[in-house]
């Protein structure tokens, strides 16, 4: 037998590891690629923040209050004094990990029991997903203001809050793929094999069933930005002084009518990242569409 | 083929898919024609461009990936290629229409199957509601479901049942071409028999012609009346089904035939066609079958290959058509 | 020459919210060591649930099902484990068959790696034997699913089938996808690989040619139901059941100047839910009597020939 003698298809013997391919998907969409460089830029500059804000984030200095954006103070500073520029950079500090690790909170433990209650199905599956019924009956903002009541609002417990009102969501997301992948035969031929349980599903099922959770997460980090500039904006969630961007707007709005800059910077910032997410969250869909595989 | 004239001529049609920047070319220049009454099966394996061909001739292919390269597709003596998006409206239906291979998406599934036969009843001819609806109850009886079930809906059917009402929309405003994509490739043999014995009725009934597309020599065999064997976009040989089914010509039609286990024969092991299709991105030069042709010589690898008569009067894309028929001798 | 399985009475019932689904009803035969049972049927005539019933991918209903003379009916954990390693299945789908994120080599390797038995330069070693065994160029160890073509994805189940060196297979319907001229390549191999390791193999199709040419024995089922069952020469020289003939003559063949007289036949299936007694096939049958309603035996009718039908010898 000479088939595979005879190059038939396009044969590619060298290594490809999936994570590359869709990266190389990702880099033909110019908005994937732009958002996903404002992301990367800004994961860098809040690292290292400390070493590259021109003031203390938190110094007061009254003499110099309210004063427009300069040379000096970029973006200008605010009722206290304190440099803006240098407030925004320190804050995407708070604001990305509340996103990001928010969302890897979320997105883990939602992919995990996911994964089970639709590998193992039946009665079990009910019983679970009528429980995080309940948790999702309750809104997030609602569940936050419960917990920031309950165990005092602040950075911690608005990460937790939020990071657990999003879990049945994923749970939901996760549970539906897998519920798909199931009817699939290299299930059952893993089955054949003797494929313990758990090998299969951390092996054969999550993998596959993992990319709409993956970009559900990058969208999942944008709304979580958001939701924790409005619990700080109404006063629950990151608490002043702490210059988290939500915090900076509810503490600006005050004085919108006679200096707007101190609103445009923080909202702007929250808007910028919040689109370079969603353009990423859109590209990833593109890039990791089976249909769009040969 | 006989000296009838024609009314459904294609010539030289070249079609090409762009995807991710790379050119699929689906048909490579293919011609043949169809006359009146008559039937012509188009067989090939996945990818050969069967489907491609029939979306030519209807005109549905995908707007931005699919650019027609070439040809002509001549209908009566117009080109259907060149006809407005309007005119080619009332083609589709009228003169030619076309059965999918699946039935299941055929159909809508929130419409009643009897009014959906009668929804294309009335966009075609300037009728009534209860006239239409009375031909679309003609139209199932006609393909042997009770007009009693006019009011159900395609999940209260079978397979077959769905393919029967596919059929009979397709009939409804009696076309001169019935094009069927593999019409009976979803469906179980018996019920497949059903199927075909009621094509073959209805196309002598109403003296259709059709254009039948099918991987399946078995039901050409029953059905057509000529047969174009297409590989990689090209048709390689073509004919009366007497004379490709008799004397096969050109070596991938005999490996075509020696593949299928034998009803008769007792073998140990299959006669197998070695290889596989090219990639149509990436098509060898000279005869596509040339790497797979236990008879290639370099002559195949050169230039494109053109069509010769073989002595029973058929066509045959094959430059050694000396050599292949000692050889189909030998074994 | 032993018997390697053997399937006495085995009922397959699934509870849908219409019933109860019939899915396999009373199925009895045996296959000999180094033989092919074809098992042929329409969709839905539970061929494939038959077939994984079988392999333990299902649990049966009622019956025995016997490996090698021992009774793996409800074995568990390590004995179920020793059975599997005995008893493979090859997939119809190349396409789901496949896991799409796993190389060739991981996908071949993996049972290896499950049964831990073997040190893992053993386990490349054999995975690059199992890849030439079905002709699988080496180059292609890294490869992923999506970048082959079905015939060689089908290879590569094989491959997978084989890695525990088992003693039966069940094909399930493994070239129904292919095209004719890959669907020859990969039934040859079946058959070389059938002669050179005396694999025992169940093989499920619709494709009565294909089932001709593969089989010793053949079962026709219909809804469930045996229906027939005999040596494959008898079946095809001599079809007793109704439905086995109207089968054999729905056929398309390629015989353009002797064609079979067809029997067409009426309706279509019935449904395999809360199925009343008897011959399923008699609403169909143009010979059904009120005999065909009470339930039928499976009866030897001629030596090796079992039919089951109560109007056999009329008939025939």
């Amino acid at each position: 037998m000479t088939a595979s003698a005879i190059p038939g298809k396009k044969v590619k013997a060298k290594k490809n590891s999936q994570f590359l391919e869709v990266l190389k998907r990702l880099s033909k969409s110019k908005t994937a690629t732009i958002g996903l460089i404002i992301i990367v830029i800004e994961i860098i500059l809040a690292i290292l923040a400390p070493l590259i804000i021109p003031y203390d984030p938190n110094a007061i200095d009254i003499l110099g209050k309210l004063t427009g954006p300069s040379a000096q103070h970029w973006f200008g500073t605010d009722e206290l004094g304190r440099d803006i520029f240098s407030r925004i950079l320190y804050g995407s500090r708070y604001s990305l990990s509340i996103g990001i690790f928010g969302t890897l909170i979320t997105t883990i433990i939602g992919t995990f029991i996911g994964a089970i209650v639709g590998y193992y199905g039946g009665t079990f599956d009910n019983i679970f997903m009528r429980i995080l019924d309940v948790v999702q009956a309750m809104p997030p903002i609602l569940f936050t203001i419960v917990i920031a009541t309950a165990l005092g609002s602040g950075f911690q417990n608005t990460l937790l809050a939020l990071a657990v009102s999003g879990i049945p969501g994923a749970v939901r997301l996760v549970r539906g793929s897998v519920l798909g992948i199931r009817k699939m035969e290299y299930l059952e031929s893993a089955e054949s094999i003797n494929c313990p349980k758990m090998r299969t599903i951390f092996v054969h099922v999550l993998p596959n069933a993992i990319s709409p959770s993956i970009v559900a997460a990058s969208m999942n980090v944008a709304s979580l930005i958001l939701t924790a500039a409005g619990l700080s904006f109404i006063g629950l969630g990151v608490q002043a002084p702490t210059p988290e961007w939500g915090a900076m707007l509810s503490a600006s709005r005050n004085y919108i009518r006679d200096y707007p800059y101190m609103v445009l910077f923080p909202g702007l910032a929250i808007a910028v990242t919040v689109l370079a997410l969603n353009l990423l969250g859109d590209g990833l869909r593109d890039a990791m569409d089976p249909k769009l595989k040969d | 083929m006989s000296n009838n004239q024609a009314f459904l001529s294609i010539k030289d049609l070249v079609v090409e898919y762009t995807s991710d920047g790379q050119i699929v070319q689906a048909v490579n220049g293919v011609s043949f024609d169809l006359q009146k009454g008559r039937t012509i099966g188009l067989v090939g394996e996945t990818g050969a461009g069967k489907t491609t061909i029939a979306k030519t001739i209807m005109r549905i292919l995908p707007d931005r990936a699919a650019h027609i390269r070439g040809g002509q597709v001549l209908l009566d003596g117009k080109d259907l290629l060149t006809t407005s998006e309007e005119e080619m409206r009332k083609v589709r239906g009228d003169k030619i229409s076309m059965v999918f291979q699946d039935p299941m998406t055929a159909l809508n599934p929130t419409m009643r199957v009897g009014d959906q036969i009668a929804e294309v009843i009335i966009h075609h001819n300037d009728i009534s509601q209860a006239e239409s609806e009375k031909r679309a109850g003609q139209m199932l009886e006609m393909v042997g479901i009770p007009a009693g079930r006019y009011r159900e809906y395609p999940h209260q059917f079978s397979g077959g049942m769905k393919q029967r009402v596919v059929i009979a929309m397709a009939l409804a405003c009696t076309p001169d071409i019935l094009l069927a994509d593999e019409p009976t490739t979803a469906l179980d043999v018996t019920i497949q028999a059903q199927v075909l014995d009621m094509i073959n009725d209805l196309k002598q009934k109403n003296n259709t012609s059709m254009i039948l597309i099918t991987h399946d020599l078995g039901v050409v065999a029953q059905v057509c009346d000529d047969v174009a064997v297409i590989y990689a976009g090209q048709i390689v040989e073509r004919g009366s089904k007497e004379q490709v089914f008799d004397h096969p010509h050109h070596p991938y039609t005999i490996g075509l035939f020696g593949a299928i286990p034998s009803m008769n024969v007792d073998e140990e092991y299959l006669h197998p066609i070695d290889g596989l299709p090219p990639d149509p991105s990436n098509l060898p030069k000279g005869c596509p079958f040339n790497p797979r042709c236990p008879y290639a010589t370099d002559a195949c690898r050169k230039g494109a290959i053109g069509e010769v008569q073989t002595p029973d009067g058929h066509w045959c894309r094959c430059v050694n058509l000396d050599q292949v028929k000692e050889g189909a001798i030998k074994s | 020459m032993s018997t390697v399985i053997e399937v006495k009475n085995l009922f397959k019932y699934f509870p849908v919210p219409a019933g109860m689904l019939h899915a396999v009803d009373d199925v009895t035969f045996t296959i000999e060591e180094g033989k092919t049972l074809g098992v042929v049927g329409e969709s839905g005539c539970g061929k494939s649930t038959l077939g994984r019933t079988i392999v333990h991918l299902l649990e049966s209903t009622k019956g025995q099902i016997f490996l090698e003379g021992k009774d793996i009916t409800h074995v568990k954990g390590k004995e179920l484990a020793a059975a599997r390693e005995q008893m493979q299945i090859m997939f119809q789908d190349p396409y789901s068959s496949l896991d799409p994120r796993k190389t060739l080599e991981q996908t071949i390797i993996e049972p290896l790696l499950v049964s831990k038995r073997f040190k893992k330069a053993e386990m490349y070693e054999k995975a690059q034997e199992l890849m030439e065994l079905v002709g699988i160029d080496q180059r292609l160890a890294k490869a992923y699913p999506h970048e082959l073509d079905g015939g060689r994805r089908q290879r590569v189940g094989f491959a997978r089938a084989l890695a525990l060196d088992p003693k039966f297979i069940v094909c399930d319907e493994p070239v129904s996808a292919l095209d004719v001229s890959i669907q020859a390549q990969v039934l040859n191999l079946l058959r070389k690989l059938q002669k050179e390791k005396g694999l025992t193999y169940m093989f499920i199709t619709h494709d009565m040619s294909v089932v001709r040419h593969i089989s010793d024995d053949i079962l026709v089922m219909y809804l469930g139901q045996m229906v027939e069952k005999c040596p494959s020469k008898d079946l095809f020289k001599k079809p007793m059941h109704p439905y086995t003939r109207a089968l054999l003559s729905a056929i398309p063949s390629v015989d353009i100047h002797n064609p079979i007289k067809r029997e067409i036949l009426k309706g279509e299936l019935t449904s395999p839910i809360n199925p009343a007694p008897g011959c399923r096939f008699a609403a169909r049958c143009k010979y059904a009597t009120d005999k065909c309603r009470q339930p039928q035996t499976l009866t030897e009718v001629e030596p090796n020939h079992f039919v089951s039908c109560c109007r056999v010898n009329e008939l025939n």
